[in-house]
């Protein structure tokens, strides 16, 4: 896996006109990671696959790919190809001619071509259509033949621009798990841009968490999900349960904020918060709903929610708690099915409790709109 | 739908009928003067079928090398105009987003200037140029056909600009970074992506600057010098008396335009056939399977309507002898121009013997007043100078059973006759 080619993106700043698109960029990707970058639509996250792959240039800064400085490179000079999110097939060209186009334009003789597009053919169980136009292929065959044109090229950089986000629902599925499995076979390192925090999250070696033009936050899945440095990250990657307060103390990592409403709430510190809260900031608690639990006599008061249910959905493997807290603050709470009846009464008026390990605090901020 | 009363669908079927007249009806009389002998176009009277003017047609040396003219002019202009047609609308795609509608205007203006001030400038400027670089005057800047197709492409271009700009509108410059991200010099991409794409615009736009630069007058009357076209030699074709030679052409003109868009609609439809069935193109596009071919396809149908009459027509042309019909014709006519000779003989030696026995003042006065007997007065007012004379010299022939008065009648064929006559005819 180390053996792919690393990027890094240095200071790196992008404008147009006056608008900046991406902002200090700081980001490094080992060889062979699959890296995504995720965000919602126009926080720049696609700009930054396009100064990558050479159709923009930064503004200030650096791009090195394996330690080369790209600046002044063109797209048809850098070791990356780049999979379009509308894919960009030639139309007017057969499936195999669009797989073999980069080998093409190195005058590579047309039965090399053809070889090389058979094997490829085969990488992505196409076998047998290789002399059809793109457009007699479905959705999830274009995707493929796509990913087959790019690698084809053997760059060193796969880069993928919400190349699923055309697919529907079933299909995409599908297709993550595949795309995880070509990368781990091919072993070059993939840069994913998505919107989807589910593809990012399943697929990623590590994600950036983008807000408009900022990276947030740069880790593993497991990290950006459970350690979150932002309320935009903690906000943005998974549901979340938040309550604004003021910071009351601060001992061994934890804090116990005062919310507004919902009383004394003890959470942790986040790795990215650390250094960032002092006594009397305002900050925010995050609890994930399946954080939260039906609580235990020993539950310790800061760590006690009090709440009446409103609803309650059944989803199959859990159960989903919609609930109001005091002064009509609402929170969800998320139930494993273990087979007994757990559904609640609307009214029914419940104690929860959570891990203070689990509960998260940090600094008050931005938040990801709903 | 609903079915609409009786009288809007006849003022309907009226309407359709008088607006395709309209259309095409002056295309049809022409066509069918190219069949009648008569020696100017016409289709009344009718003389005798004849197919003389096709062989005259290539017989005849200025319309042949107007022709000529005409396809060099087109295929340089098709050339040139296309090209710059593409550069223009590249550009237009690339260029500053605040400078595109300026620019846009700038190349549509052609489009705007008079076909007549376009010719001339040419003219002018090439002149000029000419003379700075101190050429003689009949240097290749002052070729006709070189002047032809600058001046045509100058307004030619723009149209052509106009079809692929269209098309460009439709491209996915997603597909030109595609190509570049692997590995294509920007030739390649241009070559190898956008120049597939745009070729059903090359393809249209080839045709329509052809047949802009073929039918062109206004501005190839003042840059073709010598070089005659095929519009300038039929102008002036018109200007010195036309024959039916013309219409010849025009059929000829009409039939090839027609076997053109038949064909397209064949190919058309055929594509349109496959993909209703699901076959893929390719399947349909090449090859001719005779049943297969002309199967749910009515353009087919019609096509070969059109090529076999057009073989039947060359063959009967081919045996067909217009000749003994053309004598006939010949002899009906002269034995109708016979007749109304000798109805004048006849009329002249009347008034002679009138005169004779009343004498001239006589004459004078009755005609002014217009007495006696309707029949006798009437060959009273035959009395030009030039009649007596006539009459005089054929004295001798005598007019055997022949009604004067039918006779008359006869005359009006002869249009220097009907002078004479019409006095006559006035009286009775």
């Amino acid at each position: 896996m180390s053996s792919g080619v690393a990027v890094d993106l240095q200071d790196m700043w992008i404008k147009f006109g006056d608008f900046v698109a991406v902002r200090d960029a700081n980001v490094h990707i080992n060889g062979g990671d699959f890296f995504s970058f995720l965000g919602g639509s126009g926080c720049g996250k696609t700009t930054i696959l396009r100064a990558v792959s050479g159709f923009l240039e930064p503004a200030d800064g650096k791009i090195l790919i394996g330690g080369n400085d790209m600046k002044g490179k063109g797209p048809n000079e850098r070791p990356t190809a780049l999979i379009f999110q509308n894919l960009a097939l030639f139309p007017l060209m057969k499936v195999w001619e669009n797989i073999t186009f980069s080998m093409e334009v190195r005058g590579a003789s047309a039965g090399e071509r053809r070889k090389r597009a058979d094997e490829l053919l085969d990488m992505i169980a196409l076998s047998d259509q290789g002399d059809k136009l793109p457009s007699e292929l479905s959705g999830g065959q274009k995707q493929r033949v796509a990913i087959a044109r790019a690698l084809c090229a053997e760059p060193d950089v796969l880069l993928l621009d919400e190349p699923l986000s055309a697919l529907d629902l079933g299909l995409r599925h599908h297709m993550r798990t595949e795309l995880r499995e070509i990368q781990k076979r091919v072993g070059i390192t993939f840069i994913y841009i998505t919107h989807d925090q589910g593809e990012a999250l399943t697929m990623s070696d590590n994600v950036a968490v983008m807000r408009t033009a900022v990276i947030d936050q740069i880790g593993s899945g497991k990290s950006v999900y459970d350690d979150p440095s932002t309320s935009f990250v903690a906000s943005f990657v998974g549901m979340n349960n938040m309550f604004r307060g003021k910071v009351k103390s601060i001992s061994k990592g934890q804090a116990l904020v005062e919310t507004n409403r919902t009383g004394n709430l003890l959470a942790r510190i986040t790795t990215g918060a650390t250094g960032k809260l002092a006594v009397g900031d305002d900050a925010m608690v995050f609890i994930r709903p399946e954080g939260l639990h039906i609580a235990e006599k020993s539950a310790k008061s800061n760590t006690r929610i009090k709440a009446n249910v409103r609803h309650s959905e059944f989803e199959g493997t859990s159960y989903n708690v919609f609930l109001e807290g005091d002064a009509g603050k609402e929170m969800k709470m998320s139930l494993v099915n273990r087979g007994e009846a757990r559904l609640y009464e609307p009214g029914a008026e419940l104690t929860l409790q959570f891990d203070a390990t689990q509960a998260v605090v940090v600094p008050a901020g931005e938040l990801a709109s709903e | 739908m609903i079915k609409q009363p009786l009288y809007i669908r006849i003022g309907l079927a009226l309407y359709l009928f008088m607006f395709f007249t309209y259309l095409i009806g002056p295309l049809i009389l022409m066509s069918i003067t190219a069949f009648n002998s008569a020696s100017f176009p016409q289709i009344t009277p009718w003389e005798v079928l004849t197919f003389e003017w096709f062989p005259k047609l290539f017989s005849d040396d200025r319309i042949l090398r107007g022709l000529k003219y005409s396809l060099y002019v087109g295929f340089f202009t098709v050339i040139l105009s296309v090209s710059m047609g593409l550069a223009g609308a590249l550009m237009l795609t690339q260029i500053w987003p605040k400078l595109r509608s300026t620019y846009y205007t700038i190349i549509i203006a052609p489009i705007l200037v008079p076909g007549v001030v376009i010719g001339i400038s040419t003219l002018v400027f090439w002149a000029e140029i000419n003379r700075i670089l101190g050429f003689s005057a009949d240097s290749y800047l002052q070729n006709g056909i070189f002047l032809s197709v600058l001046g045509q492409s100058t307004f030619i271009a723009s149209y052509c600009m106009l079809v692929f700009v269209a098309r460009l509108q439709r491209y996915d410059t997603g597909l030109t970074e595609a190509a570049l991200d692997l590995g294509a010099t920007h030739l390649q991409a241009f070559r190898r992506i956008q120049l597939p794409f745009l070729a059903p615009a090359m393809a249209s736009s080839s045709v329509l600057a052809f047949l802009a630069s073929f039918e062109n007058y206004n501005t190839t009357i003042f840059t073709h010098q010598k070089f005659a076209t095929l519009t300038i030699v039929l102008s002036q074709k018109v200007r010195y008396g036309i024959d039916p030679t013309i219409s010849a052409l025009a059929f000829i003109i009409v039939c090839l335009t027609v076997l053109g868009a038949l064909i397209h609609e064949v190919r058309t439809r055929r594509v349109q056939l496959a993909l209703a069935n699901g076959a893929p193109v390719g399947a349909v596009t090449g090859g001719f399977k005779a049943p297969k071919f002309f199967a749910g396809n009515p353009a087919a149908v019609v096509l070969g309507l059109f090529v076999g009459a057009a073989v039947l027509i060359i063959g009967f042309a081919q045996v067909y002898d217009p000749a003994p019909a053309k004598q006939a014709y010949t002899d009906q006519k002269r034995a109708i121009q016979k007749k109304a000779i000798e109805a004048i003989q006849q009329k002249a030696r009347d008034k002679v013997r009138e005169r004779q026995m009343k004498g001239p003042k006589v004459f004078e006065t009755k005609k002014g007043t217009g007495t006696g007997s309707p029949g006798k007065d009437s060959f009273g007012s035959v009395f030009k100078p030039n009649n007596l004379d006539e009459a005089a010299g054929t004295k001798k022939k005598k007019p055997v059973g022949v009604n004067p008065g039918k006779g008359a009648f006869g005359n009006i064929w002869k249009s220097d006759n009907l002078d004479k006559v019409a006095p006559k005819e006035k009286g009775n």
